[in-house]
């Protein structure tokens, strides 16, 4: 194979890790695994691509039809490859009332993307409650959480970003 | 009641120091409620908990020990629990401290509630954007199982329990519980038919408790102070204190423990908990119990945040998720934005649900920038009824509640502020601008711009 899906300590993390997920379900119930196991793949690769999915399916003795179904019925689930930063800007009801609204184009602006929008650095988004209402408006970059925002705090976050 | 002085009990220990650790949770007495339970009979242990009259934070309130004592004793499947912390509800966002704060509470509450139902493992399911706080879970599972709370001989008894963490992925539905069981199975996010219920037909197809994050962290107290005692905190007919979580455009927004008595308006106003609202802003609308409980008006603030008082006011207490709009906000605005989360959020296997929830929101879209007419009114209301009538809550159309939960916020948003949709169509545009939204703000917390 030319462009192997992992490289030797990628298959191992994943061998073994795979092996720990599946000691957490009953013997003929592996394919309950599928979320972690893909959540592995796309922690490894950034997203998942269809050989992955397919090697997950194989894994897990079921079709592949059955990755597919489950990686694209998920947000978080990248099926294709995103920016290196995922941002995902909280506009729903209480994050409004504190301006998300002003926020997203604020990152519109300042990215340069539109809203579901992606380039090699981002993919900006539009997302539903992050349960942090309280402190709103917030977002996430990848999985990371910031909240309480101002301009001021988004500019240094991402001019904090590696 | 309220025989029971009020005190804090679930957030007794947020902010202090290592609160989330098992040494700390320890030394304030944490774990001898386990100890306590398993002393008794597991049927006894149910019927403290009955005692208690705990009902569960998850949303529908359901009594905690009835559920539990739906589970039937002579099944010779094995038996689960599920912990629902998929917390998506928008405006919810308690159980996020919970586990953040003081995970052990939880987990001693999982154990608990195990050994009553004779399970020997548990699923704890999060929300896949709970990042840290399932680290912090995690360590907390890892520091059980260390300390022979988990594991082979739970304190050493005869009874074995193991704990696991689910990660969910971004999916609302996922939270409705057999969407929830359909997920830890592996499986894209789709709720069963009820009946059967979980209790019988759960998890793998054995019987199966799900319940709420809060409502574990709840069960410990129960047997540390005695079922009486719980009850004694709360109304005759629910126990305990509540957390509610409010938001919105009050000064003081977070999440409080409270008593059960107390009503909407002094959640928002008094100094210890929203201290009101920001200069020169009044309330308009107050969503009382998550996104799709039915919106109160500013005059019907003195209620209490309780199951039954709420009812009364043919709204809920849901998942304790206070939202405040002022003066300031379009309620046709607000709605448009709740009615996308449950277009997005629709997972689409029943049709009023999948083809009427984006209906309302382009219904909604097109009222808010202008377009609308009389007769798009009308089909709103016809829209939000083919899905789920209103009143009274609870007769929906559909497999499971996302359908109700998405039609009674129109039905009461349309209800209670019609002649500002009518003005919409009238005037042919926002009447209130187009900012009538709280602006982004440099100076976050310091008042609204004007
Ligand atoms: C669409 C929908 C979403 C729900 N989301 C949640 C949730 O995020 N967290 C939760 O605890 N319960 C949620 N529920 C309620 C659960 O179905 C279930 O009633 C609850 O987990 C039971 O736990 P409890 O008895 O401890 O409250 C949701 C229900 C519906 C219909
Ligand atoms: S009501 Fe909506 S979310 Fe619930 S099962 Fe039906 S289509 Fe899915
Ligand atoms: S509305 Fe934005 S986090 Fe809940």
């Amino acid at each position: 194979m030319g462009n192997a899906l992992f490289s030797p300590d990628e298959q191992k993390t994943f061998d073994t890790k795979l092996a720990e997920l599946l000691s957490h379900y009953p013997d003929d119930r592996k394919s309950a695994a599928m979320l972690p196991a893909l959540r592995l793949l796309q922690e490894l690769k950034g997203w998942l691509p269809p050989d992955g999915m397919e090697l997950v399916a194989r894994r897990l003795e079921v079709t592949p039809a059955r990755a597919y179904e489950v990686a694209t019925f998920y947000v978080m689930f990248h099926t294709k490859k995103p920016g290196k930063y995922t941002v995902d800007v909280c506009t729903n009801l209480s994050c409004a009332l504190w301006g998300a609204e002003d926020l997203l184009a604020h990152l519109e602006q300042k990215l340069q993307l539109k809203s579901g929008e992606m380039n090699d650095t981002f993919f900006l988004r539009e997302t539903e409650c992050l349960a942090s209402c309280g402190t709103a408006p917030c977002l996430q970059i990848n999985e990371d959480h910031h909240e309480n925002l101002t301009r001021k705090k988004v500019d240094e976050i991402f001019s904090r970003l590696p | 009641m309220f025989t029971t002085p009020f005190e804090k009990i679930i957030t007794r220990a947020w902010g202090k120091p290592g609160s989330h650790s098992l040494e700390t949770y320890q030394a304030a007495g944490g774990y001898q409620a386990l100890e306590k339970a398993l002393e008794m009979a597991p049927a006894q242990v149910i019927d403290e908990v009955k005692k208690s009259n705990l009902r569960g934070r998850g949303g529908a309130g359901f009594p905690t020990g009835m559920k539990w004592s739906f589970v039937p004793k002579d099944n010779p499947k094995p038996k689960y629990l599920c912990v629902n912390g998929d917390e998506s509800e928008p405006g919810t966002f308690k159980d996020r401290y919970i586990l953040e704060h003081d995970p052990h509470m939880m987990l001693e509450g999982i154990a608990i509630t195990c050994y009553a139902l004779d399970a020997h493992v548990c699923y704890v399911y999060l929300r896949g954007e709970f990042k840290h706080q399932a680290e912090r879970t995690q360590a907390a599972i890892d520091e059980a199982y260390k300390a022979g709370i988990f594991g082979k001989k739970v304190l050493g008894r005869d009874f074995s329990l193991d704990c696991y963490l689910v990660r969910g992925a971004g999916a609302y539905i996922c939270g409705e519980e057999t969407a929830l069981l359909e997920s830890v199975e592996g499986k894209k996010g789709w709720p069963r038919l009820k009946p059967p219920f979980p209790a019988v037909v759960g998890l793998f197809g054995a019987p199966t408790v799900v319940n709420n994050v809060e409502t574990l962290a709840s069960v410990p107290h129960i047997f540390q102070r005695g079922a009486g005692w719980y009850a004694g905190l709360g109304t005759d007919k629910s126990g305990g204190t509540r957390l509610v979580c409010l938001s919105g455009t009050v000064k003081k927004p977070g999440v409080y423990e409270v008593p059960l008595n107390l009503t909407v308006k002094d959640l928002i106003f008094k100094p210890e908990y929203g201290n009101g609202l920001p200069a020169g802003r009044k309330v308009k609308a107050v969503i009382p119990g998550g996104s799709s409980a039915p919106v109160l008006t500013a005059d019907e603030l003195d209620v209490a945040l309780e199951f039954e008082a709420l009812k009364t006011k043919q709204t809920m207490a849901g998942s304790g998720g206070v939202v405040v709009m002022d003066e300031s906000a379009c309620m046709v605005r607000c709605l448009w934005r709740v009615a996308r989360f449950y277009a997005e959020e629709s997972c689409g296997q029943c049709t009023p649900c999948r083809e009427g929830t984006p209906w309302q929101t382009r219904l909604l879209r097109k009222i808010e920038e202008g377009r609308g007419t009389h007769e798009d009114l009308e089909t709103l209301v016809h829209v939000a009824s083919s899905i789920a009538p209103y009143p009274p809550i609870g007769l929906g159309n559909t497999i499971c509640a996302l359908g109700d939960a998405a039609a009674l916020p129109t039905h009461s948003f349309f209800q209670k502020f019609k002649d500002e949709f009518i003005a919409h169509v009238e005037q042919k545009k926002c009447p209130l601008g187009d900012k009538p939204w709280g602006a982004f703000q440099d100076a976050y917390n310091k008042g609204l711009p004007q």
